[in-house]
């Protein structure tokens, strides 16, 4: 694509993201430090891929969360808060725990979706460990199967209160 | 009789005290007995050699059987320079030796240390070419008899020896006969006499060239070093330690007596060739020794590498002499002995810290070290000190001397002599293209060996060596340091030792180099670099208290359960890229073997991965000219079948051709 195409690409598109609703309140407990910017750390600690659709939306351009300080990253060591989605399994059930000891603190654990809370469809099933509390401390969560991408931008901004 | 004059006789006397000390004594002391000896006789070199330099003179002959006359040892400055540094290493690698061979010591191998070093210690100071070929050949044999110490524990070592014994030998002909030239000229075989040819003849250039190889093959210079990689790593760390940091330097002593003493103003091609000879040898060696990942083999090409800077330092000199710009061309040769004392002083250390490891964990090889830091505090911090100094960075040895040899090469860039002009930037850049290398090369030597975690379980169960070793080891660290904080010093001695003016002293410490109009003081330096330092380290440390301290946790490993040593770098890891890099001069052989597992070929369950590196020099030329010499031995066999009236009729032809070659 050359330039001048994306340039005016660009111009006719314009902006598509939803105008920014009211900032929530400020979650209780939130370290100090977090405020304004938070680099966080996704983990699929067994999910369906349901809620990892709906957080690649939030991140995405028409509900954009990083407007609001908030920035995904690589690495547990580079994180504040690790975003876990789905069930905990059996075998992701050491890792996710070394993730989220592996994440300096300050830090904070939010789940996301109706399996990271409470098993949701899955509980009983043969391969699960249980939800994310029974494996980590958790400290935000995000109801919903899935959740809308606006719940979970609404969730994130309660961390960093813009 | 002067001092000089009682210092090389105490040094002759010492050799046989010590020698007959370790064949008499009982094994329990005779490991100190020629440890002692030798001792005292480095301490008798280190003495004579200052004596020399200070400008004492001496002349010492000493009677003996050989046809061509007697031996005489002379004392002369640069004779003198190079005696005093052999003997320090000398002295350093004894002590290091009682702790390290200890008990199990052979009696030939206590014997032929002192030896070796007398003869090592004795070869500056020779007066005529037969004492000099006389000594050379002694510290040959008794070098080739202590390489060869381990022949029973290891198969490496015979062919090692063999390899070490061929090429010194060949050095020796070479020697022989180009001093056979130089002799024949002049009419007799003493220096003094032969320092009178001139020259610019064709015989004073042959004769140049044959002496130039022949200590081209003692100071390991490609493509004649093929036995360095080979006959260092098999032999005792104290011996390895011994022929790199000093007996290599004898081929830079007999280079630099030929083109300062013998024929002195050669033509410019004469340094031409030195300068191109060196840095060939820089460049290879270099390389050879970052992607390699046994230590002492890595140590061995990073002597290649130094002395291939110490010919092209010489080989500037000469060339800008030729040229006539004596200012850059003396700074390039008090260059040279400059690197001659930091590299003897750094090297030792290397090895001798090598040698310690290779003790206390039973490995060479870098990929199974790994964690000796914690464990072995003493040997790190000693090695440490002489990897700073081999990569050359501010505050060791090997600083000063390539600042004043990169001194001497930017300022001794002329513009109306096109070869000067053209010569003078490449071997900037070979220099610090060496120097880039060499930095990333010990960097990985003590980055995998002495941090991180150990690789094997030979490297878990380290400890400390003796106090013998700790002591050596200290000693030549602290004279690392020494060298590279007080270098004025060293370059007053260096410019004494070859008689020029252009070096010398700034201040108490500094060196000026008054030549090209440059000086530098390391102690003024370090005491800015401290007074910025200290500061921020302060400010850091105060913030850093502020904050509670970090639990240390388990390394992230991606969360997965195979977090092991094997997880980190390697140094073949570290090296690859520049295996891969410089795949076209290193003609590295890489196998890859992956095992699937027996139920489905889709599915890998092991995966190995093979490096071999050889010496391109010796695979590409020694290895098919040794072929052509065996199948021409092969073929000249079938002249001997056995048969008594072939001899007769050879010896017939024989007389024949005499007869005619007479008669014409």
């Amino acid at each position: 694509m050359s330039l001048t195409r994306l340039l005016r690409l660009i111009r006719h598109t314009g902006r598509v993201a939803e105008p920014a609703p009211e900032a929530p309140a400020t979650a209780p407990g939130r370290p100090a430090e977090l405020a304004g910017s938070v680099q966080v750390r996704h983990v699929d600690a067994g999910s369906c891929n349901g809620c990892e659709i709906e957080v690649g939306s939030a991140f995405g351009p028409v509900y954009d969360a990083e407007r609001y300080g908030v920035r995904l990253v690589a690495s547990p060591r580079h994180a504040d808060v690790v975003l876990v989605t789905g069930v905990v399994t059996r075998n992701m059930l050491e890792p996710l725990r070394r993730t989220v000891e592996a994440t300096p603190r300050p830090r904070l654990v939010l789940a996301v979706g109706d399996c990271a809370r409470s098993c949701g469809v899955f509980s009983g099933a043969y391969g699960v460990a249980g939800a994310v509390a029974d494996a980590v401390d958790v400290d935000l969560e995000v109801a919903g199967c899935p959740p809308e991408p606006a719940a979970i931008v609404e969730a994130l901004r309660r961390v960093t209160g813009r | 009789m002067t001092a000089v004059e009682l210092g090389l006789e105490a040094q002759l006397v010492l050799v046989a005290l010590a020698a007959l000390g370790a064949v008499l004594a009982p094994e329990a002391r005779r490991g100190m007995t020629a440890a002692v000896g030798s001792v005292a006789l480095a301490a008798a070199g280190v003495m004579t050699g200052a004596l020399a330099v200070g400008g004492d003179r001496g002349f010492v002959e000493i009677p003996t059987s050989l046809g061509l006359g007697d031996v005489g040892l002379v004392a002369t400055s640069l004779g003198g320079f190079f005696m005093v540094v052999v003997a320090g290493v000398g002295a350093v690698a004894a002590v290091f030796a009682i702790g390290y061979v200890g008990p199990s010591g052979t009696r030939t191998g206590w014997v032929a240390l002192p030896v070796f070093l007398g003869a090592m210690q004795l070869v500056p100071a020779a007066a005529d070419a037969v004492s000099f070929l006389l000594m050379w050949e002694l510290m040959a044999v008794a070098s080739t008899v202590l390489v060869l110490t381990e022949y029973g524990r290891r198969a490496e070592v015979r062919a090692a020896a063999l390899w070490y014994a061929g090429m010194t030998q060949l050095s020796f002909v070479l020697i022989l006969l180009g001093f056979g030239m130089l002799a024949a000229t002049a009419g007799s075989v003493s220096f003094a006499s032969m320092a009178a040819i001139d020259p610019g003849t064709p015989s004073a250039s042959v004769a140049f060239v044959l002496l130039t190889l022949g200590f081209a093959t003692k100071a390991g210079i490609v493509p004649l070093h093929v036995w360095l990689p080979r006959a260092h790593p098999v032999a005792p760390s104290h011996v390895s330690a011994v022929m790199s940091a000093a007996m290599v330097k004898l081929g830079v002593y007999g280079v630099l007596l030929v083109s300062l003493t013998l024929l002195p103003g050669g033509p410019g091609w004469w340094g031409l060739t030195l300068l191109a000879l060196g840095a060939v040898s820089a460049l290879y060696g270099i390389l050879q020794a970052s992607v390699a990942s046994d230590l002492k083999r890595l140590l061995a090409y990073s002597t290649t590498e130094n002395v291939g800077l110490m010919f092209l330092a010489v080989g500037t000199g000469l060339l800008l002499r030729a040229v006539a710009v004596p200012g850059p061309a003396d700074v390039a040769i008090a260059s040279c002995l400059l690197l001659v004392a930091s590299h003897a002083a750094f090297k030792t250390t290397l090895f001798l810290g090598a040698g310690s490891v290779l003790h206390a964990t039973g490995e060479r090889d870098l990929d199974r070290m790994g964690g000796l830091g914690a464990r072995m505090p003493v040997t790190s911090a000693a090695f440490g000190i002489g990897a700073l100094g081999a990569a050359a960075l501010p505050v060791t040895a090997g600083f000063v001397a390539e600042w004043a040899l990169l001194q001497s090469l930017i300022h001794g860039a002329r513009p109306d002599d096109r070869l000067v002009a053209v010569a003078m930037p490449v071997a900037v850049a070979v220099v610090a293209l060496t120097a880039g290398l060499a930095l990333m090369t010990f960097v990985k030597a003590y980055g995998i060996a002495f941090l991180a975690r150990p690789r094997s379980a030979g490297a878990t169960e380290a400890h400390e060596g003796t106090r013998s070793m700790q002591a050596a080891m200290l000693v030549s660290a602290g004279v690392v340091l020494l060298l590279g904080l007080v270098p004025g010093l060293v370059a007053e001695v260096a410019a004494r030792a070859i008689g020029v003016s252009g070096v010398g002293s700034a201040g108490w410490f500094g060196v000026d180099l008054p030549g090209v109009g440059a000086a530098l003081d390391p102690v003024a330096l370090s005491l800015v670099a401290v007074v910025i330092v200290v500061p921020v380290v302060f400010v850091s440390v105060l913030a850093a208290r502020r904050r509670p301290r970090r639990r240390v946790e388990l390394a992230w490993g991606g969360g997965g359960v195979r977090v092991s040593p094997r997880m980190q770098y390697t140094a073949t890891s570290y090296a690859e890229p520049l295996a891969r890099v410089f795949d076209d001069a290193l003609r590295p052989e890489r196998d890859i073997e992956i095992t699937h597992t027996s139920e489905s070929r889709y599915l890998v369950e092991r995966v190995q991965y093979h490096q071999h590196l050889d010496d391109v020099v010796e695979v590409r030329f020694y290895r098919p000219l040794l072929t052509l010499l065996d199948r021409c031995g092969m073929a000249a066999r079938r002249l001997q079948n056995g048969s008594i009236h072939r001899y007769l009729g050879y010896s017939f032809l024989a007389l024949v051709a005499v007869l005619v070659l007479v008669a014409l």
